[in-house]
């Protein structure tokens, strides 16, 4: 059997990804889990986090804000709202969303903004992780 | 007759319009495009997901997620009216406009009430004249149409519905048929309709969280999904509209501004003539 999978990270404005990848891990609402060649087919709503792949043994990083994952056969699609290779984060505009989003968060306004500053901040610290660790 | 200079004039204005109206068409074919390879690289996203959704629902009842089935006794429908942000467009505005206020007056006649959401300038000045109640949003422009515009909308939508404002939702927006012709369409946002699975059996899988949490995490997703799709062939259908219009207006200038030739050639001719006549008839008399 072919030891490869083919990885599509699919966004609606672009195809972000579509690869042979050796293994994918991707973040899962109830945590990270890892795919390899012939793993069952599945289906998994994903959260706020980084995606990790490997291509000829090379770790490679991107950043995948919610979605789903389908694992079928050798196929793993992801259907994120946003995504990014670490290569093409926007550091900068990362390091601004989440210092807009602390002053947020430190104003305590009300409760529905504080929600959506956390989610804010948790997606630009992640992506600024992404980008520092690739 | 109009004097020589007055014909001059418009033969000038003329041209200067025909220019406009050439560039305008350029730019809209270079935007049409655009929104052309948008919609192409939409299609495997919306593909895929509809699968999902086929897969999901053929696991379980209707009733089980409160954006599926019908409600009984509806009191309230939103119209969700999706058009450009500019005009100089042919009848492509007007046509989506119409449309949505003959939907709106059928869902009144049934007795329910109807508000209206925008996306895109045109329709909501449209609305706003016509003085039906209008949903409040934090921006209704399409430029640029990016999938938040959707997303804004299918939340405020969701969120109605929800909470029980709205008992229906629907979309109007332009159907790209093809380059030449574009119609206004109707389509049912909420509560979805049901999505056959065609006999297909869904093969066994696993779900992580269950299926049913998960269709829940995904049913609001798929009607942003549906409203973008609807925008972007609303964008595509805009564009493919103005250049038709702008097509038109360039032949126009072109037979208006033969016509004022002809004018002009006609009137420089009997000037002359009056002129030759006059020389002619004194170089007569002074013979005499």
């Amino acid at each position: 059997m072919d030891k490869t999978l083919q990885l599509d990270i699919v966004t609606p404005d672009k195809l972000v990804l579509s690869e042979r990848v050796e293994y994918v891990s991707v973040c899962g609402v109830e945590g990270y889990f890892g795919v390899l060649p012939g793993h069952v087919p599945m289906l998994a709503s994903l959260d706020v986090g980084k995606l990790v792949y490997t291509v000829n043994g090379k770790r490679q990083k991107a950043f995948v804000s919610g979605g789903v994952a389908d694992v079928a056969g050798d196929k793993v699609i992801i259907l994120a709202e946003s995504a990014e290779l670490a290569d093409n984060i926007d550091l900068a505009r990362a390091m601004a969303a989440k210092r807009r989003a602390e002053e947020r968060l430190a104003s305590q306004a009300d409760k529905v903004n504080m929600e959506r500053a956390r989610i804010a901040l948790r997606r630009a610290m992640t992506r600024v992780q992404a980008h520092d660790e690739r | 007759m109009a004097s020589l200079k007055n014909v001059r004039t418009k033969i000038i204005g003329v041209k200067k319009t025909k220019q406009i109206t050439k560039a305008m068409n350029m730019v809209a074919s270079a935007k049409l495009r655009g929104a052309q390879s948008r919609m192409e690289r939409f299609r495997p996203y919306s593909c895929k997901f509809q699968e999902m959704i086929l897969d999901l629902s053929g696991k379980m009842e209707d009733s089980v997620h409160p954006l599926l089935g019908e409600r009984e006794n509806p009191r309230s429908c939103g119209i969700i009216l999706a058009t450009s942000d500019r005009g100089l467009c042919g009848g492509f505005n007007t046509a989506l406009i119409s449309a949505a206020l003959k939907l709106a007056g059928e869902k009144e006649a049934e007795g329910l009430r109807v508000r209206f959401y925008h996306a895109g300038r045109k329709g909501r000045d449209a609305i706003k004249k016509s003085g039906k109640p209008q949903g409040e949003l934090e921006r209704f422009t399409l430029d640029p149409l990016d999938f938040q515009v959707a997303g804004n909308l299918g939340k405020a939508v969701v969120e109605e519905y929800l909470s029980g404002d709205l008992d229906q939702v629907y979309l109007v927006h332009g159907e790209f048929v093809s380059l030449s012709r574009q119609k206004p369409a109707v389509r049912t946002i909420l509560p979805l309709p049901a999505v056959d699975a065609g006999g297909k059996e869904p093969g066994e899988r696993l779900y992580e969280p269950d299926p049913a949490s998960l269709l829940a995490s995904i049913l609001p997703h798929h009607i942003k999904v549906l409203i973008y799709q609807g925008l972007l062939e609303t964008s595509a259908g805009e564009h493919a509209a103005r250049m038709a219009a702008m097509d038109n207006a360039t032949r126009n200038c072109d037979e208006i501004s033969a016509a004022l030739n002809l004018l002009y050639n006609k009137t420089r001719q009997s000037a002359i003539t009056t002129d030759l006549i006059d020389i002619v008839s004194g170089a007569e008399a002074l013979k005499g």
